[in-house]
């Protein structure tokens, strides 16, 4: 009972926050009541018994996607009061929206209760897996074909980003966040190591480590730290084809592996093999996954566009 | 993890105690946020009653769980005072700038 | 007939309503930038809606899973997906006011003063 109030104020607040978010006024109010859905959301996953999705939507939805949006409001410069839309502009759409959620609740409605075959099938085939934990095996090993294209387009959205990425938005950093992060920083990556670990036998894996180093490494980046982290780094390019291109020589290995014996299927892994080479994967995945996050949300202009710079010097320097 | 059941009904009645007065601060918190006039007052009522309902909170909920999920909670807190502490400063500051421009 | 429970209903419910939300505010939004966040918003409403079909292996109790894997992955890349697609739109709208501005910029500021 008290878990159903729990639940309808959570919904409630969701709903609310969506739809304040959709009609207000200013712009800026509502990119910060979007950020706070995006923090509960990540709530409704825990309750949902999705750990993997609020660890990940955690640090996307409330870190990076709260980054992104402040700094599009920053590029619109002088922030006015949103055009007025007429009420015959309002209530067109509103009632096209309502007779589409109500042919949808209706579809809805008919779903079964009871679930698929595949929760089954993958609890069955899970020891030959190399990781005990269901998601991670799905996510790495099932459907690992999946994450292979996920990655895929995670480049491609860099690649795209910094062709058209627009001049930085000028910016100071205080010394008191500076030095904060400084601070939070071993933290984060101390926690991004740690949920990677986990992932082969609890809630964790790539993309929540990832997403999390995204985020530490974003908030020292707007902090003017880690100057090396930028695409003319050559080290960086490297680290963030290498995601895609360790899966796909691991995925070729396996296949030339398989070969030998049976005919080979594509991305199926020797079950003796697969915890390493899901590891293998997963590290890259991570470090490819937390470069591409933090180079999309601070996307900086190059001075010459997608070209090296000689000038090692000045992106090789640690601070 | 231990039930209500197998604490005494001082602990109980402290733990609950502790639970409520965070509960007060969140709540009173919340409506100086909405309530008050300029983003300063604003910020004082957030920031404060927040981390000292949270601190609350957590001392409340120790009563049910053991010292390794204490320590954490502990840890929990500790960032989010600072970090709340952090991000007030840098708020404040910022409008304190923005109103000596204007 | 669906015999799903209280939660579950309640659930399914806010995602379609958050999906009609979304859709509203894409279609309404006056501002480009409001319209990348409905666009968020759907597809925070259908990954609630898997998560919530995932969510009735639980209830049944004929696995021992929390939820089913397969759909909690698919949401879990789907959302690494949807904010590199919304850093590429922001990229894409941030580069389209740069550009209209440089174009129009005496333009704009005579348009802009009589707003306030």
């Amino acid at each position: 009972m008290s878990l159903l109030l729990f639940d309808t104020l959570l919904c409630g607040l969701l709903l609310a926050l969506a739809l304040a978010s959709v009609l207000s006024r200013q712009l800026s109010h509502a990119v910060i009541l979007y950020i706070a859905f995006g923090l509960l959301m990540a709530m409704a996953w825990a309750r949902l018994a999705a750990p993997d999705l609020a660890l990940a939507e955690a640090a996307i939805g409330a870190g990076l996607t709260g980054a992104l949006c402040f700094t599009a409001l920053a590029r619109q410069g002088q922030l006015a009061l949103s055009p007025v839309v007429s009420w015959q502009q309002r209530c067109w759409p509103a009632l096209f929206v309502l007779v589409t959620l109500s042919g949808l609740l209706l579809a809805l409605l008919q779903i079964p209760a009871s679930p698929g075959p595949l929760p089954a099938l993958v609890l069955q085939e899970l020891a030959g897996s190399g990781v005990s934990h269901p998601v991670t095996a799905v996510l790495l090993n099932f459907r690992s074909w999946d994450t292979l294209l996920e990655l895929l387009v995670l480049l491609l959205a860099l690649l795209g980003t910094l062709q058209v990425a627009p001049a930085p938005v000028r910016q100071n950093s205080w010394a008191l966040s500076r030095s904060w992060s400084q601070l939070l920083a071993p933290l984060i990556i101390l926690l991004a190591g740690y949920v990677l670990w986990a992932g082969a036998s609890q809630p964790g894996g790539a993309f929540q480590a990832g997403a999390l180093l995204a985020a530490g490494a974003v908030v020292l980046k707007l902090n003017k730290q880690l100057n090396w982290l930028a695409w003319r780094n050559i080290w960086v390019r490297f680290f963030a084809v290498a995601g895609l291109g360790v899966f796909v020589i691991a995925a070729l290995a396996a296949w030339l592996l398989q070969g030998l014996a049976a005919e080979p299927v594509w991305l199926r892994w020797p079950p003796q093999l697969a915890k390493y080479i899901i590891l293998l994967i997963e590290t890259f995945a991570t470090l490819a996954i937390a470069i591409t996050l933090t180079l999309l949300v601070v996307a900086e202009q190059p001075d010459t566009p997608l070209s090296l710079e000689t000038q090692d010097s000045a992106g090789g320097s640690d601070d | 993890m231990s039930d209500i059941g197998e604490l005494s009904l001082f602990s109980f009645v402290l733990s609950s105690g502790l639970l409520f007065i965070g509960l007060l601060f969140f709540i009173a918190g919340s409506i100086g946020m909405l309530r008050f006039p300029d983003s300063f007052s604003r910020l004082h009522a957030v920031t404060k009653a927040d981390s000292l309902g949270l601190g609350s909170v957590i001392a409340g909920l120790m009563f049910y769980s053991s010292w390794w999920q204490n320590l954490l909670m502990l840890l929990i807190w500790l960032l989010v005072m600072a970090s709340g502490t952090v991000s007030c400063q840098l708020l404040a500051r910022f409008c304190k700038a923005k109103q000596d421009q204007a | 007939m669906t015999e799903l429970s209280g939660s579950l209903l309640l659930f399914l419910l806010t995602a379609a309503s958050l999906v009609a939300i979304g859709v509203y505010g894409f279609i309404i939004g006056p501002e480009p930038l409001r319209r990348i966040l409905a666009l968020n918003i759907i597809s925070a409403g259908i990954f609630m809606l898997m998560v919530v079909l995932a969510y009735r292996t639980s209830g049944s109790g004929a696995t021992e899973l929390a939820a089913d894997p397969v759909l909690q992955a698919l949401v879990l890349t789907g959302l690494v997906v949807a904010v590199s697609a919304t850093a590429f739109a922001l990229a894409l709208l941030a580069r389209l006011e740069q550009s209209s501005s440089e174009m129009s910029a005496p333009l704009q500021l005579k348009q802009t003063e009589p707003e306030q």
